[in-house]
């Protein structure tokens, strides 16, 4: 019962996860076990870029959860991502420990560079894992619930909503720019050494964090598939539609759409917490205005209200970003806008829409 | 010295307001359903609403007219919570007050509203439309899990049967006619199995045969229901209605049966002359 609902109802995103899973099993033993001179061997350069690949995929998840179903578009959906992110950079920075180049045994590099006496209150706990992990899920959820609580509850909607998000975003990346704020300013959190006792730099380590990435975008996907074809779903699908209709059939339409919102923020803040270990670095660059509205764009690439055509939106606007800068760095921009036109005129519901014909958010 | 100002606070409306989370829809009624006492609302200095005073019955079936900007809608809108007024107040049976209540405890609570323009969730099924208007918990956790007990199921059936749309139950809303999602808008009213429908322009945009239709299904609704019906079409109100209350301005020009207010002169010149 559950798994028609969830899987069979939907070839495309069964076809979808089938791929995921079947990447899942070949890159791990195209990189472990193939031999490097074969034709078939995957180096961890390509390993840590598809595990990248799919935080993104599951960063667009969040995104389609919320504006494919419950039409709020967030234009500000890098903050979640981005707090997660800190959440696990700063887990990563206290396993550091005393290998940095000062060699303090607890405070961070940046912190010695900065003649801190003693650790700031907030970066306590972040040496242990599940504290860190829970931090990446919590932060990020508190934020969007005030935030959202706020927003919703007067009613902001549309193109004003997108705004304030935007608004929302940019101030955290100003914030996090600051050295006072203790978050390492415009380097940001880097020169991680080991996650969980492992080497970050490990071949089986990166394979670990591609295989929990993908894993979670899995999970993820069949949250959400949950929640959109649950009766809950439908109350989305029709706020989206007609949100004075619903209020008047006698639901609290602000609280729907806090409830998704922060779901939303949490599933975000989680590929932020897996994005990080995979590059490497976390800085307030993650904060800017225009990496959130990337994000919405790999969603209308994909397919808005589809949740499969947002993975595979990330994967497609990505891989061909990673190929453009490399071939023609200069370029890259430009193909990105004229994608952007290209897909609101000739697809306005995506890749997705190639395929099929269905009406929206169908369950 | 006058007891007035301390008296004021202890209100028939308010006793054991602390002790009662969601007001009790279901109470005595004392026959009048809903009573507007001296309401105002007033947008950039227009006057939509000007010190309206209106009662009805429960059970009653009433007809509201009068000519465009004549403030039927937004004396709607004071009904379900989306305006609130800037004096007055509005009750609900014999001790609710409604401006007290949002849009959603209005709903859940007993009134159902079915918009001027036909007002449906277009990308879900016929069906889909209907179970969203069922009357049962509508909190978000209860949403996540929840399923059509038998008892719903065959209340939709029924509902369904009502509007006639057994065959469309798997049609999405969007592509129903304009008439068709009209029917399904009160469908999703019945749905809410409400104490009160107000109804906007049921018949705009329906071809004779829905029209009689129409007044059928509102017709047979009076007596378990208070329907209140706001309509342009004259030969429609005058073959459903009982009571017809005329707004000018904001304000009741005359209530009276079909006849009475045909004969009145003054509504003669403000509306029914323009019409014949």
């Amino acid at each position: 019962m559950l798994t028609r609902r969830l899987l069979t109802s939907d070839w495309g995103g069964t076809f979808v996860l089938g791929l995921l899973v079947a990447m899942l099993i070949a890159v791990p033993i195209a990189n472990l076990v193939v031999p490097p001179d074969s034709p078939y061997y995957l180096s961890s350069y390509w390993v840590a870029l598809l595990g990248k690949f799919l935080t993104f995929a599951l960063l667009a998840l969040a995104i389609d959860l919320i504006w494919g179903y419950a039409g709020i578009l967030s234009l500000g959906h890098g903050a979640f991502f981005g707090l997660g992110g800190y959440a696990m950079g700063m887990y990563l920075t206290r396993q550091i420990g005393d290998q940095g180049v000062y060699g303090h045994p607890v405070l961070p590099d940046f912190m010695v560079f900065l003649s801190y006496e003693e650790l700031p209150w907030f970066w306590l706990g972040f040496d242990m894992f599940w504290f860190a992990l829970l931090m990446a899920m919590l932060v990020p959820g508190l934020l969007a619930l005030v935030f959202g609580w706020l927003a919703f509850r007067s009613r902001v909607t549309g193109v004003y909503f997108a705004i304030i998000t935007q608004a929302l975003v940019f101030a955290l990346m100003l914030a996090f720019f600051r050295n006072e704020m203790g978050f390492g300013g415009n380097n940001g959190l880097t020169d991680f050494k080991e996650i969980l006792g492992f080497s970050v730099q490990a071949r089986e380590t990166r394979v670990a964090l591609f295989l929990a990435s993908g894993i979670a975008v899995i999970l993820g996907y069949l949250a959400c598939r949950y929640i959109v074809t649950s009766r809950f779903g439908r109350v989305l699908i029709a706020v989206r539609d007609a949100e004075d209709r619903t209020r008047f059939s006698g639901y609290r339409v602000d609280h729907y759409k806090l409830w998704v919102f922060v779901f939303s923020a949490v599933l975000a803040g989680i590929a932020g917490a897996l994005y990080v270990p995979q590059v490497g670095i976390i800085n307030p660059g993650e904060f800017s205005p225009i990496r959130s509205i990337e994000a919405v764009l790999w969603v209308a690439v994909g397919g808005r209200g589809s949740l499969f055509g947002a993975i595979i939106g990330a994967f497609a606007v990505n891989g061909a970003k990673t190929w453009f800068t490399v071939a023609y760095p200069m370029f890259w921009l430009f193909a990105l806008g004229a994608l952007f036109v290209l897909v609101t005129l000739f697809l306005p519901r995506g890749l997705v829409g190639l395929f099929r014909r269905r009406r929206e958010g169908e369950s | 010295m006058s007891l007035a100002p301390y008296r004021q606070p202890i209100r028939r409306d308010r006793v054991f307001r602390l002790l009662q989370s969601e007001p009790d829809f279901s109470g005595a009624s004392d026959g009048v359903i809903l009573y507007i006492d001296d309401v105002s609302v007033s947008f950039d200095g227009f006057k939509a609403l000007d010190h309206l005073s209106l009662a009805v019955d429960e059970g009653e079936l009433r007809c509201i007219i009068g000519p465009n900007g004549a403030g039927k809608t937004t004396m709607m809108d004071v009904i379900t919570g989306k305006t609130r007024p800037d004096s007055g107040r509005v009750f609900f049976g014999r001790d609710i007050d409604l401006l007290d209540l949002d849009e959603y405890q209005i709903a859940r609570g007993g009134i159902g509203r079915k918009f001027q323009k036909p007002t449906v969730f277009e990308a879900l099924t016929v069906l889909e439309n209907i179970e969203l208007s069922l009357a049962s918990h509508k909190g978000t956790w209860r949403t996540l899990f929840a399923k059509v007990d038998p008892a719903q199921a065959r209340r939709i059936d029924e509902v369904l049967v009502t509007i006639g749309m057994q065959e469309q139950r798997h049609t999405a809303a969007g592509a129903l006619s304009h008439g068709q999602k009209q029917w399904l808008e009160i469908g999703m009213l019945l749905m809410q199995n409400p104490r009160v429908l107000l109804v906007d322009e049921p018949v705009a945009g329906m071809t004779g045969n829905e029209t009689e239709r129409t007044a059928e299904l509102l017709t047979s609704l009076a007596g378990d229901h208070t329907v209140i019906v706001v309509e342009h079409d004259m030969a429609f109100v005058r073959s459903i209605a009982r009571r017809v209350t005329v707004l000018h301005q904001g304000s009741v020009l005359a209530e009276g049966s079909m006849n009475q207010i045909q004969a009145d002169p003054r509504v003669v010149e403000v509306y029914l002359g323009e019409e014949e």
